[in-house]
């Protein structure tokens, strides 16, 4: 089946694909959203076409997860499809990573492409229930959601009528089992599986679990075609995403770039270094450094960049100068990642504060000739001790700075702190930035009983430095 | 048939009973959860990992017959 005959339009086989036609300043309504990409295909109504081919379509796409895991995202509709019981569609839009912003860009610009894809979802796998969860604390953005989602409803677009769900805005928080346990009721934290969510999720049942980019996509397919998709990208990781490229560049923001354009045009996308650079941060606070001049070369997609020791995670360059201390940067975020520990399991409760003393003594005291050695003793006894990947991926942060920055580290290690720890910040850690902007906290404390903050709290908007 | 063990570990609260019983198998970190130095229990030592199953208070330990693992 050609592009031609599924959407009746001609389809676009150049980028931007999912930005196509954006407004940077508005949020783009329903009859514009129709007049970019054309109406919800026919199985998004309940019509022509059987729910089973398009998981066919999105097979033959090779469409995969874009919120971190990268799993093929036919295969999991096909199990959810499959399972016991009517299914649930979870669009997970509570974006964990402080330095990315692509699923807030979809959303807050382009949400009936989101809209479409759970919808079509839904259809896909027989769904009775769709959720879109976002930060809870973002009253804006589930304001304008509301909007777009009544927009459809008026339209009768939906056949499951698509609810909004404010989550709690813990980094672990928007990891699937954890989103999926707070639709259930609970305080919205990771859970021990077997069973997976796509097994036993929302009410037992069986659950689709995706990024909001992921369901963008899949809306694009449906109109266009598996073919169209594959036209851009590599053949072992088709179609285009998007990153968020930070740091020391020209233009820091959101991209689309198709899947394996390597990391140094990714940077000059965004506007090139605007420093000499040091390194890269690739796939976000649970990626891995690359020193700049490997990461260069690098293709920018999940085998690419697992073969250079990093990951695609959600889609995140974070570009470090040569001035910054990488030690101290990596120290920042680990001792984030540790106040971000949902609490539950001891290797991270008590594991994460200690990996993030060694390594801030490593990076800011210096490690007297012991701090490699005793960062290396810990990061055993975190890796693969949680109910959740949330300790792993800070050991592997920690691990892949030990290797980027080996002698920067040995240099830590016997004479001290270099002159780069005195340099501003670069990464953005949020309860840093509530300090020095006012009290953007991140923490509901207690129950997380869903109660929602006041009209006057921060809403964070786009990128670092503008929180406010 | 063998049997493998695994630990829970949002349910463990670092007792460290397990690691009394089954030293063998179990050894505690520097915080007291266990590390498990193999899944696999040797034949030698089933009775005891039952036991120590059974006795952990927060019931965190789970030994499981190798084949019906995931269930």
């Amino acid at each position: 089946m050609t592009a031609l005959e599924l959407s009746g339009r001609r389809p676009v086989l150049r980028l931007p694909r999912l930005l196509d036609g954006i407004s940077y300043y508005t949020v783009t309504g329903l009859r514009e959203h129709e007049r970019q990409h054309g109406p919800l295909p026919a199985w998004g109504r309940g019509g022509r076409q059987r729910p089973d081919r398009l998981i066919d379509l999105v097979e033959r796409s090779g469409l995969t997860g874009r919120g971190g895991a990268g799993f093929p995202t036919g295969r999991k509709m096909r199990s959810v499809a499959t399972g016991a019981g009517k299914a649930v569609v979870v669009a997970n839009g509570a974006e964990g990573e402080p330095a990315s912003c692509k699923d807030r860009l979809l959303l807050t610009r382009l949400p009936h492409l989101v809209l479409d894809g759970i919808t079509l979802a839904a259809s896909a796998v027989r769904a009775s229930a769709a959720y879109l969860c976002v930060h809870g604390r973002e009253t804006d953005l589930l304001a304008s959601l509301e909007y777009a989602v009544a927009e459809r409803a008026a339209a009768g677009l939906d056949p499951v009528p698509i609810q909004l769900a404010g989550i709690p805005g813990r980094y672990v928080s928007s990891e699937q089992s954890a989103i999926v346990q707070y639709l259930n009721g609970g305080p919205g934290k990771p859970t021990f599986s077997p069973p997976s969510t796509h097994e036993r999720g929302v009410n037992g049942r069986p659950t689709l679990v995706n990024n909001v980019e992921t369901l963008a996509h899949l809306a694009l397919i449906a109109r266009h075609g598996d073919r169209w998709f594959r036209g851009i990208g590599l053949p072992s990781a088709p179609g285009s995403a998007l990153v968020t490229v930070s740091g020391a560049v020209g233009r820091p923001g959101v991209y689309e770039i198709a899947q394996g354009t390597p990391l140094g045009q990714v940077v000059m996308m965004a506007g090139g270094p605007v420093e000499r650079l040091q390194a890269l941060l690739v796939g976000g606070y649970f990626g891995a450094w690359l020193p700049a001049e490997v990461a260069w070369k690098v293709p920018m997609c999940q085998a690419g960049l697992r073969a250079a020791g990093g990951s695609m995670g959600a889609g995140l360059v974070i570009v470090l100068p040569d001035s910054s201390c990488a030690l101290a940067e990596t120290a920042r975020v680990v001792r984030y990642l540790a106040g971000e520990t949902a609490g539950q399991c001891g290797p991270c409760m008590f594991g994460l504060p200690a990996l993030a003393d060694a390594v801030t003594d490593l990076a800011y005291t210096g490690g007297r000739g012991r701090g490699i050695d005793e960062i290396a003793s810990l990061v055993p006894l975190i890796e693969g001790r949680g109910a959740c990947r949330h300790p792993d991926g800070a050991t592997q942060l920690v691990r892949s700075a030990l290797w980027a920055f080996e002698a920067d580290a040995r240099w830590h290690d016997h004479r001290g702190p270099c002159a780069g720890v005195r340099r501003a910040p670069l990464l953005p850690v949020p309860g840093d930035e509530g300090d020095w902007l006012g009290g953007e906290d991140e923490w509901w404390p207690g129950g997380d009983d869903g109660d929602w903050p006041g009209a006057g709290d921060a809403v964070p908007g786009y990128g670092q430095g503008t929180w406010r | 048939m063998g049997y493998e063990l695994r630990v829970n570990p949002i349910a463990c609260t670092g007792h460290g009973l397990c690691a009394e019983l089954l030293p063998e198998i179990i050894e505690l970190d520097p915080w007291g959860y266990p590390i498990l130095m193999s899944a696999t229990v040797p034949g030698g030592l089933v009775m005891h990992a039952k036991r120590a199953a059974a006795t952990c208070p927060t019931l965190a330990l789970l030994l499981d017959r190798s084949e019906d693992r995931r269930r």
